[in-house]
């Protein structure tokens, strides 16, 4: 797997330089991150590339770190290669203030729900999506629930007592 | 081929409610009758969500079989339905449609609410869950588990059963029962 | 008869409806609702359709969203289990498995064989009881109701099977994070031999009812159609993916639990319509069934007694020690009251489940729930090309379209 990191980056950095900020193993897969303008761009060059060959989106999931500032909101790419069976991972990070990605459903059709529930779950909206709806939640909800500072339980509920729960 | 002998005395036929019997007649009261009739052919409407909806469907399957108590035929249309089986867990989102489905059904109408979740919200103590369907419609029997056992929900229904014999026939049109209805926002 | 079916077919091969063509007719919207017989699980679709020909659809899901992904940051790791068990919850054991197996890829343990043989053996089992439910009702939902009563009569032996081991039936919180709770008694083989003793006959009767029969064939074929392409574009994963022609099998590719030690093949489609799904699924059910032999045989030959690898910080000692011994229950204590060290990083592991690759993504930060749990759900991924299978097709065939691509609600929705 060390290989394959060294050859994904060594084709990126040629091909959008500073652009890819880290490039690092976490475990077994190649972890890349990069700056969030340029994402569909990298993405489409992985898909197209002859050698690279990333067909496959396997998924596409956005995550939130409060403490760090300045770049809150992430969104988390996963691609596979099936033929010669590698898989590498993207990240993008990115202000809450701005939360703004281009997005991957000219690439890959499969991104269309995937960043539909992104939007849903974290608020991140995806510039150029066909139909940015909430998708698994009641549609005139306020706030973003997976955010960490939106709570777990129903807050209009009398029936329970946070303190006997251990909440 | 060897036969199997039947114990003849062993055999009892179900229980007849208490009433005058006669050569060629029987009289009783007519919500007995009535009641009876109605116990040992329910139409159910299985309103299934989730885990409990498989769990369901092994009751109606041949080993624990349903169609012993009348209830084989499900019905789908909420107008021609005696029983709301509701299995599953119930999010906020589906909560206007059962209750839409509860209104289209006509008198005399029972509700189940099969396993943990219907009957509270079970496990899912969220944002976006129900915490039991008794807060938008009324409830007869619950049926308690995470899913339930097959042997619980057949309980389940003889509870209902129990139910529907002992009701009076005048039971729906009496200004409690509208009362109750009223509290959920039902007419 | 020979002029509706060439008329069928050419409805079935009209290719994408032109703007110019929608604005000259007038459509009918027909509302497939969320509480519907045919739809198995709770999920609408709007229909606008010509006659009986389907132009477009709109599927609408989210009606038994659960939020388990939030409720994962709030419970410790062996109490998520209970949680995984509820995505597919026809074929429970597998999420359970897999879930383990990604907190073990997380705290590098090594598991034994024989604990791995013993987890292939249960995988194997809910892969069969989910294929059954999944043709028994594409059998229903084209009127053929004898099957599922067969079908049925054999999960619940795999149901017996399972309250041997785990106690319960259907959402089974099977194993623990590095094995089993417990060995497999006596009981639990016998009924496992007694099972495979006599399930192939009824899968032999099964297939004689529906296989070859020329009601099933018409309603099925042309039904529904995807190709390799698009449905690797829609990162179609699974049966509907091998369906379409394409041999792509986590089991095999990215081997997981000691699957490199078997032998099986991987039955693989043409059309992608609903035929083949069904067929595919047959197939693998066969398969797995041979694959559960292999792993008899080979328990057999490994030292008995082991059911968990040594991973102390995460496996609960077994009482009579806890009582007795000092380590054991400093670890006891630590693990209950969740003080052990859990390491920090990222992990991303799949398994196969019985929809398509099902993929857990951890985020750990040290502490003792994780910090971000993302479901990686074969069902919600190719349910969007739902619409695109469906277009051009008589109403009917989309009912049996969405019964033999296998949709969950637990697994949709999440």
């Amino acid at each position: 797997m060390e290989e394959l990191l060294t050859l994904v980056e060594k084709k990126l950095r040629e091909n959008f330089g500073d652009h890819i900020i880290s490039a690092e193993m976490m475990r077994d897969f190649p972890v890349f991150a990069i700056k969030r303008d340029k994402i569909v761009e990298v993405i489409k060059y992985l898909y197209d590339d002859p050698e690279m060959e990333f067909r496959f989106l396997t998924d596409l999931c956005g995550i939130h770190f409060p403490d760090n500032k300045g770049e809150e909101l992430g969104v988390i790419y996963h691609l596979h290669n099936m033929p010669k069976n590698w898989r590498i991972r993207l990240r993008i990070f990115f202000s809450a203030e701005d939360a703004v990605v281009p997005t991957l459903t000219t690439v890959f059709s499969a991104a269309n729900w995937m960043e539909r529930e992104t939007y849903d779950f974290f608020g991140i909206v995806f510039k150029g999506h066909p139909n940015l709806k909430r998708v698994l939640n009641v549609e005139d909800m306020i706030g973003f629930p997976m955010r960490k500072e939106f709570p777990l339980e129903d807050q209009t509920r009398e029936d329970k007592d946070n303190t006997m729960f251990g909440r | 081929m060897e036969t199997e002998v039947i114990d003849k005395s062993k055999i009892s036929l179900g229980s007849s409610p208490p009433g005058i019997e006669g050569p060629g007649f029987f009289a009783t009261k007519l919500d007995q009758v009535i009641g009876l009739a109605r116990a040992n052919s329910i139409w159910p409407l299985p309103f299934a969500t989730s885990c409990c909806g498989i769990e369901f469907m092994a009751t109606m399957a041949a080993h624990y079989d349903m169609g012993r108590f009348g209830a084989e035929r499900l019905s789908f249309s909420p107008r021609q339905a005696d029983l709301l089986m509701v299995m599953g867990t119930i999010a906020k989102k589906m909560g206007p449609i059962l209750k839409q489905v509860y209104i289209q059904m006509a008198e005399p109408r029972w509700v189940l609410s099969m396993g943990a979740c219907a009957s509270s919200g079970g496990i899912f103590d969220t944002y976006s869950v129900l915490q039991g369907i008794d807060r938008i419609i009324p409830v007869d029997v619950y049926v308690p588990g995470c899913p339930p056992r097959p042997e619980q929900v057949l309980d389940g229904i003889v509870k209902i059963q129990e139910l529907i014999k002992s009701e009076s026939l005048r039971r729906r049109q009496r200004p409690e029962y509208k009362a109750m209805l009223a509290q959920y926002g039902i007419e | 008869m020979a002029t509706k079916n060439q008329k069928s077919k050419e409805i079935r091969e009209t290719p994408v409806i032109t703007a110019e063509k929608l604005e000259e007719k007038e459509y009918s919207i027909l509302n497939l609702g969320p509480t519907h017989p045919a739809t198995h699980g709770v999920f609408q679709n709007i229909l606008k359709m010509d006659g009986e020909v389907i132009v477009d659809s709109e599927p609408t899901i989210g009606y038994i969203h659960r939020a388990f992904e939030k409720l994962a940051e709030r419970r410790p790791y062996y109490q998520i289990t209970p949680i995984t068990d509820r995505l597919n919850y026809c074929s429970s054991p597998i999420n359970n498995m897999g879930w383990h197996m990604t907190v073990e890829k997380l705290i590098e343990a090594k598991i034994p064989k024989r604990v791995e043989y013993m987890r292939i053996i249960i995988m194997e089992l809910s892969r069969i009881t989910d294929h059954l439910v999944c043709n028994s009702v594409i059998g229903v939902d084209s009127g053929a109701l004898t099957g599922f009563v067969y079908v049925f009569e054999e999960r619940e032996k795999i149901y017996e099977i399972y309250e041997e081991i785990c106690g319960s039936r259907l959402t089974t919180n099977i194993g623990r994070i590095g094995g089993f709770e417990r060995d497999f008694n006596d009981v639990a083989w016998a009924k496992l031999k007694k099972f495979m003793a006599e399930f192939p006959k009824v899968l032999k009767e099964f297939e004689k009812l529906l296989v070859r029969n020329r009601i099933f064939m018409d309603r099925t074929i042309g039904a529904g159609a995807i190709s390799a392409e698009r449905a690797l574009n829609y990162g179609f994963t699974g049966p509907n993916l091998r369906a379409a022609g394409v041999d792509y099998d986590v089991r095999v590719m990215n081997p997981y639990s000691s699957y490199e030690d078997f032998e099986f093949t991987i039955p693989v489609g043409t059309n992608g319509d609903t035929y083949d799904r069904f067929m595919v699924r047959e197939e693998e059910i066969w398969q797995s069934y041979s694959i559960i032999k292999q792993a008899m045989e080979k328990i057999e030959k490994l030292p008995a007694g082991v059911f968990h690898a040594d991973v102390p910080d995460f496996y609960l000692p077994p009482k009579e020690e806890v009582y007795n011994n000092m380590e054991a229950l400093i670890y006891h204590f630590k693990i209950v009251m969740g003080e052990t060290e859990i390491p920090k990083g990222e992990v991303y592991h799949c398994v196969e489940g019985g929809n398509g690759e099902l993929g857990f993504y951890l985020v750990s930060d040290g502490g003792r729930t994780p910090y971000r749990l993302h479901f990686r759900r074969p069902c919600f991924i190719y349910y969007q090309a739902y619409p695109e299978m469906i277009r051009g097709n008589l109403l009917s065939d989309a009912i049996v379209t969405m019964s033999s691509m296998n949709v969950i609600a637990g697994e949709l929705d999440a």
